[in-house]
């Protein structure tokens, strides 16, 4: 057992940390939450230029041939650095949805009952049913569909355009592995996303407390600080050993485990990151706010906190 | 990232198994916990046979009389001998996880010679001098004298909370040899006889109602120059070796324990139908999920112990706060399980969920661990 990251993992977590630092840094996430517009096409063909959404594919296939694991690799670097769209549903489409493997299309996902986010900018989506999952591929029916069963939401999170489903959404075409996979693989991700974001607002708490002075000494050094920044680790670290481990089996019951306690961490550690920030934490200015709102949406989606325990409280018997 | 085994590990398992389901029905009935004697010949027994075995001081080095296993050997090890229901570490937990480690890296060969080989074989119980009245958490302030007289030291002073004191042959005692000295460089480490006159053992009473620990007072208790180990005032490096002991492995195996019992209450609530409530029910599927990713950060720690050569790191206390806590969980969950009979003190788990209040406090309380973790991992300021 070598439960540590391997050398080709850790450059992979390298170079997607790099690239996004290059492509969608600081000032390129604000510049975007300030203009509202749409998805960065530009960027979203760099994406998949990278490998993103075609990770899985195997190399017959123009995919990179590589598994859950380095996935999760990936989409943690995505939620660390905030970058906005439809990741998962994308890449959950690779091989599917033509342009998705490429990052051509933009595919978002439609779960019943569920806002969808960033259907404004699909080319192709995703419906998750109980048992089967089906995707709608063509253009010009989305589009259409949209226009007449969807309406958009004042969305929590700014980076996240939301849409309201009103009407059912054409039938779309089978997709193989049915709904069970998608859905524990959407799960999966969506943690790697929390767990990103927590390890980053963990380090900027760490990074602000260490920095800003009160009654003559860093905050840091006060034992009420401290013990939160602490306690935003141990959070990290926990939904850390359960993601990947979760990447490693596929296992159902790892996975919901791994979506509470990513959750769990990145709201938390989002909400404590909040707190160290003091004032600062509540402006528009500072981007704990973006990190936690992100993290409220992604808690919702895929596998909730209440279904997540039921799985898990079954795996019991 | 692999969570699999390797062959050599798997088939170290498989004997291990093999052995537990062979000798496991040979072993007396358990004593009960008052039962101080009973309780240490029943501990030195399976660790007398674990020495016939071969797998006494498993993790301890070869040159220590260990056999030098990897920690993913000394995690199967652990996991195993729990699923199994062999019995814990218990009067012998000092001895293999704290003194003898500490001899073994810091000692002299005589002291290895003298006092290694009785650890392994289950011959000598020790217990841990380290906390006072005075210096729990604060270990650094810690009073208890030791004067130089000639070839001896002359220690008075009081400790506390020592689990084992009333059947341990050794004491591994801290002793302040230089009140002139900052405070962490004026201590000293002693192997202490225990019944060495002027120690006065008296059993404390815990608020479950056991003695699961003792106070012990030392009066002008004489303790050979020889029996220090390392360096006269360098006993608070010596002291750190020891604790990064404690916190490493030291609960893998409860953790085994934890979701056995996690299982039991699932079953336990099925059966008098309080899994109807989702409440609870969803209170179980969370602890499940605690216990799991539990299991896999004390993988990920072990693992990285491994690569990098077998020292635990701090990685221990960010296992022990969450662990600590999410136990004492388990047995709230499980007084919700048993209702009205969670008030009986005969019912299982009852005793359990009293006794689990000092997982917080115990080998570093939280608040300690959490300064570690801001001090030693995110590199906060010291302060107050």
């Amino acid at each position: 057992m070598d439960f540590q990251l391997s050398d080709d993992q850790r450059a992979l977590r390298a170079g997607a940390r790099e690239l996004l630092a290059g492509r969608f840094g600081r000032d390129r996430m604000r510049a975007a939450l300030d203009s509202g517009t749409g998805l960065d096409r530009a960027l979203w063909r760099e994406l998949g230029e990278a490998g993103f959404f075609a990770l899985r594919l195997p190399e017959a296939q123009g995919g990179v041939g590589l598994g859950l694991p380095e996935a999760v690799l990936l989409f943690e670097e995505a939620g660390r650095s905030l970058l906005p769209g439809p990741l998962i549903a994308t890449h959950l489409a690779a091989g599917a949805v033509k342009g998705a493997a490429e990052g051509g299309a933009v595919v978002a996902a439609l779960d019943a009952g569920q806002p969808v986010g960033h259907l404004g900018d699909a080319d192709g989506l995703l419906l998750l049913g109980p048992g089967q999952a089906r995707a709608v591929t063509a253009g010009q029916m989305l589009r259409d569909a949209v226009r007449d069963c969807a309406e958009p939401v004042r969305s929590l999170d700014p980076l996240t355009p939301l849409w309201r489903v009103t009407g059912p959404f054409g039938p779309g075409e089978p997709l193989p592995g049915g709904g069970a996979r998608l859905r524990d693989e959407g799960a999966l991700l969506a943690a790697a996303e929390q767990l990103g974001s927590a390890a980053r607002t963990t380090e900027m708490a760490v990074q602000h407390a260490g920095e800003r002075e009160q009654f003559g000494s860093p905050i840091g050094s006060f034992q009420a600080v401290k013990h939160l920044c602490a306690g935003m680790l141990v959070r990290a670290e926990l939904a850390r050993s359960a993601v990947y481990a979760a990447a490693v089996t596929a296992d159902r019951a790892e996975i919901a485990g791994a979506k509470l306690l990513a959750d769990d961490a990145a709201v938390r550690n989002a909400r404590d990151c909040l707190q160290v920030h003091g004032g600062m934490g509540f402006t528009w200015e500072a981007d704990v706010h973006l990190h936690l709102k992100r993290a409220w949406l992604r808690s919702g989606q895929w596998l909730t906190a209440a279904a997540a325990e039921e799985a898990l409280a079954a795996d019991l018997c | 990232m692999d969570l699999a085994y390797t062959e050599a590990e798997e088939e170290f398992r498989a004997g291990l198994r093999e052995w537990l389901a062979a000798v496991l029905p040979s072993l007396p009935a358990k004593p009960g916990p008052d039962d101080w004697p009973g309780r240490r010949a029943y501990d030195t027994t399976w660790q007398r046979m674990l020495y016939d075995a071969g797998y006494a001081g498993l993790h301890w080095p070869v040159d220590a009389g260990g056999r030098g296993a990897t920690p993913s050997q000394h995690l199967i090890f652990l996991e195993e001998t729990e699923k199994a229901g062999a019995p814990y570490v218990g009067a012998n937990f000092v001895g293999l996880l704290h003194a003898g480690p500490t001899i073994a890296a810091e000692g002299s060969a005589g002291q290895r010679a003298r006092w290694l080989p009785p650890v392994l074989r289950g011959d000598e119980i020790w217990c841990q001098g380290f906390s006072e009245p005075e210096a729990g958490s604060d270990l650094a302030s810690l009073r208890t004298r030791a004067v130089r007289d000639g070839d001896h030291y002359v220690v008075s002073g009081q400790k506390i909370w020592t689990s084992h004191a009333e059947v341990a042959d050794w004491c591994e005692l801290l002793v302040r040899t230089d009140p002139g000295a900052p405070r962490h460089r004026g201590i000293s480490w002693l192997a202490m006889e225990m019944d060495a006159p002027g120690v006065t053992v008296r059993p404390l009473r815990t608020l479950a109602g056991s003695t699961e620990f003792a106070e012990m007072f030392l009066d002008e208790v004489r303790v050979p120059v020889s029996h220090r180990v390392g360096a006269e005032n360098d006993g608070w490096r010596v002291t750190m070796v020891t604790l990064s002991f404690e916190r490493g492995t030291a609960f893998v195996g409860e953790v085994v324990a934890c979701r056995r019992t996690l299982a039991a209450l699932a079953a336990g609530a099925r059966a008098n139908g309080r899994w109807d409530d989702p409440v609870l029910r969803r209170r179980l599927g969370r602890l499940n999920a605690e216990f799991r990713a539990l299991w896999r950060l004390t993988q990920w720690n072990v693992s990285e112990a491994q690569r990098s050569g077998g020292v635990p790191g701090a990685g221990g206390s960010v296992f022990k706060l969450r662990y600590s806590h999410a136990r004492q969980e388990l047995y709230e969950a499980a007084a919700e399980v048993l209702g009205a009979d969670s008030g009986d003190l005969d019912r299982e788990w009852v005793l359990d969920r009293l006794s689990s209040l000092s997982y917080t406090i115990a080998a570093g309380t939280s608040q300690i661990q959490r300064n570690i973790v801001a001090e030693r991992i995110l590199g906060l300021p010291k302060g107050r």
